[in-house]
């Protein structure tokens, strides 16, 4: 077993202190570990400094107002499964944390470690060894991509599950960092590129995540896997909609497990106001192709994942519109 | 960013007196900040019970109990359990007596080659803890992030039925063979 690398923790007290200790290009905020320990072990993620914010009392707690809830960072997706708020008002949150990892990742994963989490591909998240036979690859260590070899970038896939639900809902979140505070829209945290996925700069910490509570949307999320009890998403959907009679009134779709970023699928502006025909599952088919761009970097089949994409996309809309008849 | 070689030196390591309990008692050990829960508890404890199976977060072999919950020592740092009670599979028998889960594994056969049985019974007793009567769904759902290359899972999940609802009749079964 390879030792791990050499680095020091510091536990700050509030969210001042965190920022205050973190250095860019040494520093890491360390929540449950379950992403970045692995990573740090496998020698794919470097740190001399963790900063471990999964005591910090301002990165807790689930408050629910009149018109959205807030979810802290630090909240555990575990207690974001269970909560009782969360499950009558954002049940979507519910399910897609549910699908997270395994029971045990899930009493110590968080919200903020979930979205933050590093991008995934088959020649990245493996041993020292197996990477040093394969010479290493862009992302880590080497020159040039397994995935695509003649491409100048990384095509890692962002895989975590919350994201996704989180666009559906037009959720937005709060970051602090030692420019200030600020908040943005999800979508404006990721950029198209496996290597530097996140907009974030350095020393930004995720505080909390603010999700409205829009009247008369229903919503929903499936993702595909290997295994059903633990497994990344090799295409992850979410859809929100709102019916006005037999009419589509909103919608939005979101998608994982398919690019370098979490994405809400483009176009959809022409739907609203159609039935949910033919037609319309046609263009939601195409719309939803057009966003994705599955690689190579997962030993399932691109095509597959691509069909099964647009497959879960019309699935949930039939789904959620039947039921809010 | 820091370069590929000069990991894993363990002297250049922060070291701090870490304060813990592990299976019911308080200690005081050196621990450097680098060294993983697992480490700790199988390295420096001489804790073996617990194992490393896989080298992150997919197996499961490594569960152990913080504070009463089900966390994988191999995704842990040991100094981030500070303050905290940590037990392990050697806390289950008492005084030379199986634990009831671990004497209905071993009854209903949950254990062939053994490996991925201490990080079984330990998410198990995780589970019965927090519901000391689970549905055969419960303990499936509990057990998911927990992998068995031997039984086929059938036994696995009898076993802790059998803890579960007959959690005396373990215990009568040792007094008959005492
Ligand atoms: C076997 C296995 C299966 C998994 N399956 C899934 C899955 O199906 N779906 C899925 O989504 N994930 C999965 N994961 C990944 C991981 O468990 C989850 O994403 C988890 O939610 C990460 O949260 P954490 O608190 O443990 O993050 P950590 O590992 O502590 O952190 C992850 C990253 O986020 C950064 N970070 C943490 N908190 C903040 C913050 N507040 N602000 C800014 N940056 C922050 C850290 O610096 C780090 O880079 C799996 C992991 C394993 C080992
Ligand atoms: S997509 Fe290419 S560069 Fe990126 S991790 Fe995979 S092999 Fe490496
Ligand atoms: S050794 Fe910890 S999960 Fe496999
Ligand atoms: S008994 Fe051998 S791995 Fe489970």
């Amino acid at each position: 077993m390879q030792a791990l690398q050499t680095l020091s923790i510091q536990k700050p007290e509030t969210v001042a202190q965190a920022i205050a200790l973190h250095r860019a290009g040494e520093s890491r905020y360390l929540a449950g570990g379950t992403d970045l320990v692995p990573n740090l072990r496998r020698n794919i993620q470097k740190a001399q400094t963790l900063i471990d914010v999964s005591g910090l009392a301002e990165l807790r707690g689930i408050h629910a107002g009149e018109q959205s809830l807030r979810i802290g960072a630090g909240v555990t997706l575990e207690s974001l499964c269970e909560d009782a708020t969360v499950r009558a008002r954002a049940p979507l949150l519910a399910k897609a944390a549910s699908l997270v990892a395994g029971p045990t990742h899930r009493i110590c994963a968080t919200v903020g470690g979930n979205l933050m989490q590093d991008t995934r591909c088959y020649f990245y998240n493996q041993s020292d060894w197996w990477r040093t036979t394969n010479e290493y690859c862009m992302k880590c260590e080497g020159d040039t991509c397994r995935v695509a070899p003649k491409s100048e970038r990384c095509y890692a896939c962002y895989s975590g599950d919350l994201a996704p639900a989180l666009l559906a809902l037009g959720a937005e979140a709060d970051i602090a960092g030692p420019t200030g505070a600020r908040r943005e829209p999800i979508a404006a945290l990721f950029a198209d590129d496996g290597m530097r996925h996140l907009k974030l700069a350095p020393g930004d910490l995720l505080i909390s995540i603010d999700v409205p509570l829009e009247a008369g949307w229903t919503a929903d999320y499936e993702k595909l896997r290997i295994r059903g009890a633990i497994d990344f998403p090799l295409a992850g959907i979410a859809v929100a909609l709102k019916r006005d009679g037999d009419r589509i009134a909103g919608l939005r779709v979101a998608c994982t497990g398919l690019n370098s970023y979490p994405g809400l699928v483009s176009g959809l502006d022409a739907l609203i106001g159609q039935k949910p025909d033919e037609a319309f599952h046609a263009a939601l088919d195409k719309a939803v192709r057009k966003e994705i761009q599955p690689m190579a970097s997962t030993l399932v089949a691109a095509g597959y994942r691509r069909r099964v994409a647009a497959g879960l996309a019309r699935r949930l809309v039939e789904r959620l519109y039947a039921a809010a008849a | 960013m820091v370069s590929r070689k000069g990991s894993g030196d363990m002297n250049q390591n922060t070291k701090r007196i870490l304060r813990i309990q592990v299976n019911g008692r308080w200690r005081e050990d050196a621990v450097a900040d680098n060294q993983l829960l697992l480490d700790y508890l199988r390295e420096q404890l001489y804790l073996t019970g617990t194992k490393r199976g896989c080298d992150g977060g997919e197996c499961g072999a490594c569960t152990v109990l913080v504070d009463g919950r089900p966390r994988l020592a191999c995704c842990t740092f040991a100094v981030a359990v500070e303050g905290c009670h940590v037990e392990t599979i050697e806390s289950q028998s008492q005084d030379g007596r199986l634990s009831p889960l671990q004497q209905a594994f071993h009854e209903k056969l949950g254990a062939q080659c053994g490996f991925c049985t201490p990080g079984m019974v330990m998410a198990a007793e995780g589970l019965l803890r927090r519901n000391p009567h689970p549905t055969e769904a419960e303990i499936r759902e509990a057990l998911g992030g927990n992998l068995c290359r031997c039984t086929g899972y059938v036994k696995i999940v009898e076993s802790v039925q059998a803890a579960c609802g007959a959690e005396k009749n373990a215990d009568e079964k040792m007094e008959e063979r005492a």
